[in-house]
């Protein structure tokens, strides 16, 4: 059976899927490729099925020998690759492209210069065995593959939907787009609520048109931000633990709010002041520390 | 019933509060009987339900109309329907603390404690944490002021209007009054959650080995 080996690992990389779905009453939270769109392309370009599972690395260094002749792809985070052949020839690659690796070939990605979680999908999915329906691993919960280490070997399913029907396809967000803090900054588009009464009318306004940072501290788990100036509150009971959606601005505290990516808490005793939409919650899964972002709020 | 206020979380998830933490186990157990179309997933809070919704098979507004139709059943009073067993060594670190906090002696804590039906309310906080509560009079202590860094598998606890099991050892801010060999997680087992939403609980007092 072909196999991709991990020769290099960068910061953290893990593998992942759509999610698990069915848990969250025991605890267990979705998970799941934490830029769904960036994902989705990468799945198909190599013409998965939907649920195929596949690597997402966190600011590049990831590397991979291919054993056997394998299709793959890389989307998300912009970082240079290079392919080299068991003969020792190297020759560039690009993203958002079907790239062929043939038996022994190594494909090395570098480092992002945009963005912080780079996909690599391999035709017919990376097929660990799934733990409760997924192949997702949640660093929140502990639960699904172990995050990747140099010499792991990566088995090549067969989830695949057809034949690639595209060869090449657009990046769905620019490589400079809003990158090293230019103003003014990724513009996130979400909806108020579901406890934006929670909050003071200057933490509304605050929130529509300051300026937040993007913190080290940031994981799967959440963007964590810091804003001019705490988001303070209305209503200072403590709120009874209740269940949050992906993409929730939740506000502890001290007042800086946290956007809760895929392997964000089931429940959470701080209010949600927004949620982000869709498309910007992938967005806010590729904020690097120090960057800049806006609120859009309907 | 007071009507429940629907509020909108995102594109995806509807979240539903309700006056009452009865109120919201009831009608989470009536949703678990008669799912809503459309509606992928579900988790409970202590008065919230949210449901998360695909928007290729139904529409916020209808998932709002049903949220807003649902009829709580009986769960929190039917004491007696079958209940999982939890057996308990009485012995945390905060049991004596935790009795004067409440008026009681130890032994009239303990009796509290294993004398009550729990139903779990809801997951959360690490897979096979289940919030427990009771229809009968409150056992409701504040949290610890300063967390344990350190609170191992097992520990029984209670904090706010909850009792619960830490499933694996964690940082904790409950105040302990036991532990328990139960498993409440296991990957092996399904489901590997001993307790989740809707699963009734008497704990017994036993000595320890």
């Amino acid at each position: 059976m072909s196999a991709l080996e991990v020769t290099a690992v960068g910061l953290f990389a893990t593998v992942q899927d759509q999610g698990r779905r069915g848990f969250l009453d025991q605890g267990v939270g979705t998970a799941g490729a934490a830029d769904r769109a960036s994902a989705a392309l990468a799945t198909r370009l190599v013409a998965n099925a939907a649920g195929a599972a596949l690597v997402e690395a966190l600011f590049g260094g990831l590397a991979v020998r291919a054993r056997g002749a394998i299709a793959v792809a890389v989307t998300g985070a912009y970082c240079p690759l290079t392919v080299t052949t068991a003969a020792g020839r190297v020759r560039h690659a690009a993203m958002y492209e079907l790239i062929d690796l043939a038996d022994g070939d190594e494909l090395r990605i570098g480092a992002p210069s945009a963005g912080v979680r780079t996909y690599l999908a391999v035709r017919g999915g990376v097929d660990l065995p799934p733990v409760l329906g997924s192949r997702s691993y949640d660093t929140l919960a502990g639960i699904g593959p172990a995050p990747l280490s140099v010499g792991d070997r990566l088995p090549v399913g067969t989830a695949t939907d057809g034949y690639p029907v595209v060869d090449a396809v657009a990046p769905p967000w620019g490589a400079g787009s809003g990158a090293g803090g230019e103003a003014p900054g990724v513009v996130l588009d979400g909806f108020l609520g579901p406890r934006d009464d929670w909050f003071a009318p200057e933490a509304l306004a605050l929130l529509r048109t300051g300026v937040f940072t993007v913190t080290p501290a940031s994981d799967r788990v959440g963007v964590r931000l810091e804003g001019p100036a705490p988001l303070d509150r209305a209503i200072a009971d403590e709120l009874p633990s209740e269940p949050m959606a992906l993409g929730s601005l939740q506000v502890p505290a001290a007042g800086h709010p946290i956007i809760f990516l895929a392997d964000h808490p089931v429940t959470g005793g701080y209010p949600v002041i927004a949620v982000l939409s869709d498309a910007a919650i992938d967005r806010a899964a590729q904020l690097a520390p120090g960057q800049r972002v806006r609120f859009r709020l309907r | 019933m007071t009507p429940p206020r629907v509020l909108r979380a995102g594109e995806r998830d509807v979240l539903v509060e309700f006056a009452s933490l009865t109120e919201t186990v009831g009608v989470r157990a009536a949703l678990d009987r008669a799912p809503i179309p459309g509606v992928t997933d579900a988790a409970s809070g202590a008065r919230t339900v949210m449901l998360h919704f695909d928007p290729a098979l139904t529409t916020r507004a209808a998932v709002e109309a049903a949220a807003l139709a649902l009829e709580p059943g009986p769960e929190l009073a039917a004491a007696d329907a079958a209940a999982v067993e939890i057996p308990v060594v009485y012995d945390g670190d905060d049991l004596a603390d935790t009795a004067a906090l409440l008026g009681l002696t130890a032994d009239e804590l303990i009796a509290a404690h294993t004398g009550r039906t729990w139903v779990c309310a809801f997951g959360g906080f690490a897979p096979g944490f289940g919030y427990l509560v009771s229809a009968a009079p409150s056992l409701e202590v504040p949290r610890l002021a300063t967390p344990r860094t350190r609170v191992p598998a097992g520990a029984v606890g209670l904090a706010g209007e909850f009792s619960g099991i830490y499933p694996r050892e964690s940082p904790g801010g409950w105040r302990l009054i036991g532990r328990t060999a139960a498993a409440m997680w296991d990957l092996a087992r399904n489901p590997p959650a001993l307790l989740s939403a809707g699963t009734r609980v008497r704990f017994t007092r036993v000595a320890p080995s």
